[in-house]
C-alpha cells in the first residue's frame, strides 16, 4: 500500500505491507533510528513518536494509519544545526546515560511543556511514567525537563 | 513485571488493511468477513494480541477514520460517547470531569499518555478484560451499549455486554457504536479506586462506587467491581444491604463482605490469588464508600494520603 504523510516537516512517500509497523517504517525506510524498539507491547515509551503533535507508541501503530497525518520523531527536533532547549537540558544535566530512552524521553517532554509551560515535579512524572530508563534513576531527568521549561519560558 | 517470551518486533502475519469512513461500511466488511474480522481502534490491546499471535485477523478494520464513532454528546438521557473517542479525550473533557467524575477518575488512571492518546473506550470495553479499567464507572453508572449490525441498531445494558473473558454481546456482524450513560443522581458522591501491578497497568481488582445519602441514611449505593469474577459485575447484594442504613463502621465491614464473597477464582489468574483479590477488594469498598461519603460533605480528599 501506497501512503503518503508528513515527516519532520516534510511530504514523504513510502510503499508499506498492512503489517508493517510505525517503528520499523521509520526505522528501516527512512533510517530514523531515534525511535527505539524495547518491549513492542506498550510498556516502555522506547518507541515514541509524536502523532499530529501527541506522543504515541510506534511499535503499536501500524504504517498505513499515519496516511496523510503528521509524524515527528527526535531527527525533526533540533532546527538548522539548534539543539531543542530540550536536547540542551538534558546534555547539561546528565539526563543522558545510555540513551536508549532518551528520544522517547524528549519527545513526551516536549508535548508536556507544550501542554502545561511550568510543570511541578510531580506532573513531569505523572506525564512521563510511560517512558522507563534503567539508567538514570530519573532525577536529572525531571530537573532537565525543569530547565528546559524555564528556558522555554524565557 | 511480565517477562515478554515472544518476538514482539514485527507482526509475523499478513493481512488485508481496510479504513471504512462510515459505520455502514464497516457493518458491511464486517458481515462479509466474520470472524476472519477484527475491528481496529486503537490497538493497545489488538495489536499485542496479533504480535503474540493470540489471534491471526486476515482481515483488519481500522475504524479510526469514521468520524460518528468519535466524541461525547450530552443528550437528555445523558452523555453518548462514541466508541471510538480516545481515552485521552474523555480525560481532557470538562464535562466528563464534571457529570461522570466517576468514569473520569478511572480513565486518568489508565495507562500512559500515550496509550491513552492511542486507547478508546469502545476497544476498553470490548476488549473485555474481568478488570477493564473504564467497566467498573460505567457499570455503577448504568450506562448502555449501543450496538450496531447488518440486522440495525440495538441498545443493551452494559451489565448484559460482558458474557466472559474477552467475550462480549457482539455477534461477528456486530460492532459497539456508542456507550450511553445516564447522569448521576443529585448530590451523589462516588469513587474509582484500583490497585494494579505499576502504576500505569490495568488493574489486578478495581471498584467503582456512586453512593446518595438522604441524611445520614443510603439512599442508593451501586458498587461495581472488577477483576475477582469472568467479568466485571455489579454487586446487587452488598447494594441492598446498604439501602436504608447508615454506613457505620460495622455496616461497612459487612458490605465489604458481601462484596469480597464475590470473588470467583478463575483457573487462569496470572496477576494474584483469589485470597488477594478477597482482601483487595474488601479494603477498596471500604475506602472507596468512605471517600464517596467524605465527597458528599464536600470535602475533597486526596486518595494519595489514604
Ligand atoms: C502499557 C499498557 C497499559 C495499559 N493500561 C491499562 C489500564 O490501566 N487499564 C485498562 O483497563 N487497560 C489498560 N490497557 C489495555 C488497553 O490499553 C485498553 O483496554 C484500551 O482501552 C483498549 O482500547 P483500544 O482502542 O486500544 O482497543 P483495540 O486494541 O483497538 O481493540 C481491543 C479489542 O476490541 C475490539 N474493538 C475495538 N473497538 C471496537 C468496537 N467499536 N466494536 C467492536 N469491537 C471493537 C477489537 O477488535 C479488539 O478485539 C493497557 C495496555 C497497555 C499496552
Ligand atoms: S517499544 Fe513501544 S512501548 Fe516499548
Ligand atoms: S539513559 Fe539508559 S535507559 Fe535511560
Amino acid at each position: 500500500m501506497r501512503i503518503r504523510f508528513k515527516l519532520n516537516g516534510r511530504e514523504v512517500e513510502a510503499e508499506v505491507e498492512p503489517n508493517t509497523l510505525l517503528l520499523n517504517l521509520l526505522r528501516e525506510q527512512f533510517h530514523l533510528t531515534g525511535a527505539k524498539y524495547g518491549c513492542g507491547i506498550g510498556e516502555c515509551g522506547a518507541c515514541t513518536v509524536l502523532l499530529d503533535g501527541e506522543p504515541i507508541l510506534s511499535c503499536l501503530t501500524l504504517a498505513v494509519e499515519v496516511d496523510g497525518r503528521e509524524v515527528t520523531t527526535i531527527e525533526g527536533l533540533a532546527g538548522d544545526g539548534e539543539l531543542h532547549p530540550l536536547q540542551r537540558a538534558f546534555l547539561e544535566e546528565g539526563a543522558v546515560q545510555c540513551g536508549f530512552c532518551t528520544p522517547g524521553m524528549i519527545l513526551t517532554a516536549k508535548a508536556l511543556l507544550e501542554e502545561n509551560p511550568n510543570p511541578s515535579e510531580d506532573e513531569i512524572r505523572e506525564y512521563l511514567k510511560g517512558n522507563l530508563c534503567r539508567c538514570t534513576g530519573y532525577v536529572n531527568i525531571v530537573k532537565a525537563v525543569k530547565k528546559a521549561a524555564e528556558e522555554m519560558a524565557g | 513485571m511480565y517477562i515478554n517470551k515472544l518476538n514482539t518486533h514485527i507482526i509475523p502475519f499478513k493481512f488485508e488493511y481496510h479504513a471504512p469512513k462510515s459505520v455502514e461500511e464497516a457493518v458491511e466488511l464486517l458481515s462479509r468477513y466474520g470472524e476472519e474480522a477484527s475491528i481496529l481502534a486503537g490497538g493497545t490491546d489488538l495489536l499485542v494480541k496479533m504480535k503474540q499471535r493470540v489471534i491471526e485477523p486476515k482481515h483488519i478494520i481500522d475504524i479510526k477514520r469514521i468520524k460518528d464513532l468519535t466524541g461525547i454528546r450530552e443528550e437528555e438521557d445523558g452523555i453518548h460517547i462514541g466508541a471510538a473517542t480516545k481515552l485521552r479525550t474523555l480525560e481532557r473533557s470538562k464535562l466528563i470531569e464534571e457529570k461522570l467524575p466517576v468514569l473520569h477518575e478511572a480513565v486518568i488512571t489508565m495507562g500512559s499518555v500515550q496509550i491513552r492518546n492511542m486507547a478508546t473506550i469502545g476497544g476498553n470495553l470490548c476488549n473485555a478484560s474481568p478488570s477493564a479499567d473504564a467497566a467498573t464507572p460505567l457499570l455503577a453508572l448504568n450506562a448502555e451499549a449501543k450496538i450496531v449490525g447488518s440486522e440495525g441498531e440495538r441498545i443493551i445494558p452494559l451489565e448484559e455486554f460482558f458474557i466472559g473473558p474477552g467475550k462480549t454481546a457482539l455477534k461477528p456482524d456486530e460492532m459497539l457504536a456508542e456507550v450511553i450513560s445516564p447522569y448521576l443522581p443529585e448530590n451523589a458522591g462516588t469513587s474509582f479506586m484500583k490497585i494494579g501491578w505499576t502504576d500505569f497497568d490495568i488493574a489486578t481488582v478495581n471498584l467503582a462506587v456512586i453512593l446518595k445519602l438522604e441524611g445520614e441514611v443510603v439512599d442508593e449505593c451501586r458498587i461495581a467491581l472488577g477483576g475477582c469474577a469472568p467479568t466485571p459485575i455489579r454487586v446487587h447484594k452488598a447494594e441492598e444491604f446498604l439501602r436504608g442504613k447508615k454506613l457505620t463502621d460495622e455496616v461497612l465491614e459487612e458490605a465489604a463482605n458481601i462484596v469480597s464473597g464475590h470473588v470467583r477464582p478463575r483457573a487462569r489468574w496470572r496477576r494474584a490469588p483469589p485470597e488477594y483479590r478477597r482482601a483487595v477488594s474488601r479494603a477498596l469498598t471500604i475506602d472507596a464508600l468512605t471517600i464517596a461519603r467524605k465527597r458528599i460533605e464536600g470535602l475533597e480528599v486526596n486518595r494519595g494520603e489514604d
